[in-house]
């Protein structure tokens, strides 16, 4: 329709268009509004044709220090692989009653333990984390996937074909975690570790500060198969 | 030790679902009580968790399956730690003299590190839980929410605090046999009517004037149930501490305009 009077900056143009997403918005996406915008607009869009990602990385940096400086009391953050705006934490208590919140629902212990274990050893079956928590999780799963922390992510080989079950992309926004790679002690826990775990090697054995007298034999069995 | 259910089966039923199992048992006793987790006395933490067991069943909670399987495990460890090493060896001579302990502690220890990191994953939660964006409600609140369970205490400091009232109460006269009977129902009126009249009052000072077993279990079945139904809060200022009872806070939903 109309031509854009003047030119806005590259920040103006990723900052409007974080400021309404809903969601986080990945770089990739930005680099094809840029290139969808040029072809249907034409005209001064153009200039914007050829935009790069590395370009709006540069300009989403620009623009989370110009907000920080403006001191706006909302910020750019990057989150879940994508970028999104949200308030300062430190504003929450006066959003908290502009927005009617009551004490926000939190998750449980328990709850929490078995999203750990899902999130650090995925994809991975009921029963597995059932061995780990050495309790049924059945409920607690049903919940999760409810609230969409969780996902069933495909079937395992084993017999009975279980389901497997790993963390979506609303798990990481849950937390602000960008990746999985952010999780607290990732390397320690992931599945990997967990496999030279199975076998007996010394560091599956325990870490313990001071070792006990009582000595903890490192040729310990094999994970216990039941 | 009398396990049974101690209401009347006409009362109130309180129905609390412990998604606990025995691993958080034992890891609780092993933090309450300063142990070694590599070198665990196991007599004494068989006999603690049987006691813990014990309170379930008598607060009849609806307790898994797996943890009678653990009381199992513990007593065969007892009994094989009973043993000369070289007796212990039941089935194969790979496993020799193994620490009858070892396969326990094994699982005690992967499972505590998990635990720790959801601790972890508790901290990023509440700080994101001060953080708004344009997206729709971090959670959605589920029709049902038994996630939302105990939570500023978790069950077993709860059980803690009710052995302490049941051991200060000591053996039941059997002579008072005529006890006076309470309802789950009747303290929970009282429960919410004492908490009208003031903020908060702490567990022990709740169950000071309590004469009987009877009525201590009662009056924590019907916390049990007022918590779960997020009526009440049980909060803890520091690990094993003193457990305080509020009113879970209901924010105004009436804005002034």
């Amino acid at each position: 329709m109309s031509d854009v009077p003047v030119l806005p900056e590259l920040t103006e143009i990723v900052g409007a268009i974080l400021l309404v997403s809903r969601q986080p918005v990945t770089v990739d996406r930005l680099v094809q509004v840029f290139k969808q915008t040029a072809e249907r607009m034409g005209g001064a869009a153009k200039d914007y044709v050829a935009v790069t990602a590395a370009d709006i990385e540069a300009a989403i940096e620009q623009l989370a220090r110009q907000l920080d400086m403006a001191r706006a009391g909302w910020r750019v953050v990057r989150v879940a692989q994508g970028y999104r705006i949200e308030s300062l934490a430190a504003c929450g208590p006066w959003l908290r009653v502009f927005l009617e919140r009551g004490r926000p629902q939190r998750l449980s212990a328990p709850a929490l333990e078995t999203l750990a274990i899902i999130a650090y050893r995925q994809p991975v079956t009921r029963a597995e984390i059932e061995a780990v928590r050495g309790v049924a999780v059945d409920q607690i799963l049903r919940n999760l996937l409810d609230l969409q922390l969780i996902r069933v992510v495909g079937r395992s080989e084993l017999p009975g074909r279980p389901w497997l079950f790993g963390t979506t992309q609303k798990f990481l926004e849950y937390f602000g975690l960008n990746s999985l790679d952010e999780l607290p002690g990732v390397d320690e826990l992931r599945r990997g570790a967990d496999a030279t775990a199975k076998t007996p090697t010394p560091s599956a054995t325990p870490p313990a500060p001071t070792p006990a007298e009582e000595p903890v034999h490192e040729s310990g069995t094999t994970a216990a198969a039941d | 030790m009398n396990d049974e259910p101690m209401y009347s089966g006409n009362d109130y039923k309180v129905t609390l679902e412990v998604f606990e199992g025995p691993l958080d048992l034992l890891l609780y006793l092993i933090r309450k009580e300063e142990l070694n987790i590599y070198d665990i006395p196991i007599e004494r933490i068989t006999r603690q968790y049987m006691e813990y067991l014990s309170m379930m069943r008598m607060l009849d909670l609806n307790v898994a399956g797996e943890f009678l399987v653990m009381a199992a495990t513990l007593m065969m460890i007892k009994s094989r730690m009973l043993l000369p090493p070289e007796e212990r060896s039941e089935t194969t001579e790979e496993e020799e003299t193994e620490d009858p302990r070892w396969d326990l502690v094994r699982r005690l220890v992967e499972y505590k590190k998990f635990k720790d990191v959801a601790r972890r994953l508790e901290e990023l939660e509440r700080e994101r839980c001060e953080v708004f964006t344009r997206a729709e409600d971090p959670l959605p609140s589920p029709a049902s929410a038994p996630t939302v369970s105990l939570h500023d205490v978790s069950l077993f400091d709860l059980l803690t605090a009710f052995q302490r009232a049941l051991e200060r109460i000591g053996p039941e006269d059997l002579g008072e046999i005529f006890a006076e009977r309470y309802t789950v129902g009747e303290k929970i009126d009282q429960l919410l009517s004492i908490l009208a009249d003031r903020d908060q009052i702490s567990l022990s000072e709740l169950v000071a004037g309590m004469r009987s077993r009877h009525e201590v279990v009662v009056t924590f079945l019907a916390l049990l149930e007022l918590i779960r139904l997020q009526q009440l809060r049980a909060v803890q200022e520091q690990p094993f501490g003193e457990i305080w009872i509020s009113r879970a806070v209901v924010e105004p939903t009436t804005v002034e305009s």
